[in-house]
């Protein structure tokens, strides 16, 4: 720390909180620029989009309070929201806990190798989630004609005797989003495993096996897990938001609105009243419990997680 | 395989292995057909019974494709000039307002620095859309709708990069800033001249990480002018025209999947050592 000379405080007295923030100074100018954008653009909006969701608000005329009318309306009467709901917690709570396991298996899997099989298998895995759009190959292999990949591969199989419609079919459109999503989901969190692994030290195992690891089983759960927990914090937050804000998969391969609502999430029904009714208190009321959803979810997990290896 | 690797038992990397192999083929099978149905000619698009592998690989769709965007009113090179700019702005000052913000987070101690850093891990925690609404009124109150800076503006901000900097900068030794600081050098030359030769790794990482979040955006919130708008947005037209536009369309998947692959493919290994530090510590 540069310490000014002429200025030290006289011994006793501690620093004042103004006088340590005015030591400060140089840190805070630097910190300014990005956080002066943060603000405007992550920290008022979740403040706004709380304080919209009390009122009656279309975008055009000054919003209206309403007090707790929104939350009312969505959980005691928006039948559509409900289903959303549901839906939305069903892809979570698969498409969450699935990929994160997923990821972990991949990386403990592609960390026994070496040289470019393992940059090409690590890129295999992850190039999915990158891709953008990618994902409407999808909609190639999911046709509900004879031309799909999918019917064409199962009727030659003589699984299925006629062509399905797959993201038609009330009852497909889940488990189709599920497994799309899951192909999509090996991002940030896969990189952190596969990076995370590679920096354990030998040297543990070698203790472990000499204090009685005998497989690669309990090498995994004693030594591994352990070593790699705060990689496995950060995969989850990655994971979870991720499992939580599931949309475009829904919207571009079930449609929009998708077939009786069977692939409706909490997100679509968010863009349907932010982005096409403009019923903005609404939607906000909807922001607003995705973000406790999302916010909540992750502070549960990063408490289980807290406790691997303790 | 690693040398002197304990514990392990033929069963177990057979079984691993294998299961490795099915799932390998899961995940690359549809960017196969993307480069497959990039390259087949628009009868084989259409063949039943549907086949995977291209039979007679062309390059008609890319050409059908640019025919298409020299076609289309406003020219081909105004919408890559138009993608150039918004990820460059936001890649470029994404690392330069991050990095700067990560420095003092991870190196020096002041007050709220806790308070600070907890605030960018918990925008880890939820998406943008939950945010989405309340961004286009403030940035329709900036007046900065429908101009390029309504794009680059909050990108620069996003909590991911200055989380991954702020942990790749904790973990350089001590010693690096002890001597300078002895030497009485002030902190934004410690960090220009100390910390930023050393984080050369997380820089890439950041880079190709905003571009991947940025180079999907087709920008249709915030601009109204064709003129503004991205190469992204140009080709998801194209993506929509039907069946005439099939071959087209094919030309596009592979585009928009092949550039995020490339640029990650050649920064992998830094992109790899970036992530090492990325854990959290409670």
């Amino acid at each position: 720390m540069q310490l000014s000379p002429g200025k030290i405080a006289p011994a006793l007295r501690p620093p004042t909180l103004l006088n340590r923030m005015w030591k400060s100074r140089a840190a805070y100018a630097m910190l300014a620029p990005y956080f002066i954008l943060f603000t405007l653009f992550t920290i008022a909006p979740v403040l706004m989009a709380m304080g919209v969701s009390l009122t009656y608000f279309d975008a055009l005329n000054w919003p209206r309070f309403v007090g707790w009318a929104n939350y009312l309306k969505l959980f005691l009467e928006d039948e559509l929201f409900l289903k959303a709901f549901r839906n939305t917690m069903l892809l979570a709570m698969v498409t969450g806990p699935a990929s994160y396991l997923l990821c972990l298996l991949f990386a403990w899997i592609i960390n026994e190798f070496r040289g470019w099989i393992r940059a090409l298998l690590t890129l295999v895995f992850y190039a999915p989630s990158i891709c953008g759009q990618a994902y409407l190959i999808w909609n190639i292999i999911l046709t509900g004609d004879r031309y799909g990949l999918l019917n064409g591969v199962l009727m030659r199989l003589s699984v299925i005797s006629e062509p399905r419609l797959w993201m038609q079919t009330e009852r497909f459109v889940m488990p189709m989003l599920i497994v799309v999503q899951l192909w999509l989901s090996l991002g940030t969190g896969f990189l952190a495993f596969v990076a995370g692994l590679q920096t354990i030290d030998g040297s543990l195992y070698e203790a472990a096996a000499i204090d009685g690891v005998k497989n690669r089983w309990q090498e995994l759960w004693f030594v591994t897990l352990p070593a790699m927990r705060p990689q496995l914090m950060f995969g989850a937050v990655m994971q979870i938001t991720q499992s939580f804000a599931i949309a475009d998969v829904s919207l571009q391969l079930a449609g929009n609105p998708s077939v009786n609502y069977a692939g409706s999430t909490i997100v679509t029904h968010l863009l349907d009243y932010g982005g096409i009714r403009f019923e903005m208190g609404y939607a906000s009321a909807i922001a607003t419990t995705l973000f406790l959803l999302m916010i909540g979810s992750n502070k549960l997990v990063q408490r289980v997680l807290r406790r691997i290896g303790e | 395989m690693r040398s002197g690797k304990l514990n392990r038992s033929a069963a177990g990397n057979g079984l691993l292995f294998a299961l490795m192999g099915v799932c390998g083929v899961f995940m690359a099978l549809p960017l196969v057909m993307i480069v497959n149905n990039a390259l087949k000619p628009l009868d084989e698009i259409f063949q039943y019974p549907p086949r995977v592998f291209v039979r007679y690989p062309t390059l008609e769709n890319f050409a059908d494709l640019f025919v298409l965007l020299s076609g289309s009113w406003t020219p081909f090179s105004r919408y890559i000039l138009n993608t150039v700019i918004i990820t460059g702005g936001g890649v470029l000052g994404h690392v330069a307002l991050a990095s700067l913000a990560a420095y003092p987070l991870s190196r020096m101690d002041f007050p709220g620095r806790k308070l600070l850093f907890s605030m960018v891990v918990l925008s880890l925690m939820f998406s943008w859309t939950v945010t989405q609404i309340p961004n286009y009124l403030i940035v329709s109150a900036l007046r900065i709708n429908n101009t390029y800076l309504a794009l680059i503006l909050p990108a620069c901000a996003y909590g991911m990069g200055l989380y991954l900097m702020k942990q790749f900068m904790e973990q350089l030794p001590a010693s690096l800033l002890e001597s300078a600081r002895l030497d009485g050098a002030g902190e934004l030359r410690i960090y220009w001249s100390i910390i930023m030769p050393n984080v050369k790794p997380a820089w890439l990482t950041l880079a190709i990480f905003q571009f991947q979040s940025l180079w999907g955006n087709t920008g249709y919130l915030f601009l109204r002018d064709e003129q503004l708008k991205p190469l992204q947005y140009a080709m998801q037209q194209i993506a929509a025209g039907g069946a005439q536009r099939a071959g087209a369309s094919a030309a596009v998947g592979m585009i928009i999947a092949a550039i995020p692959i490339t640029f990650f493919l050649c920064a992998q290994s830094r992109i790899l050592e970036t992530m090492t530090t990325s854990g959290m510590k409670d």
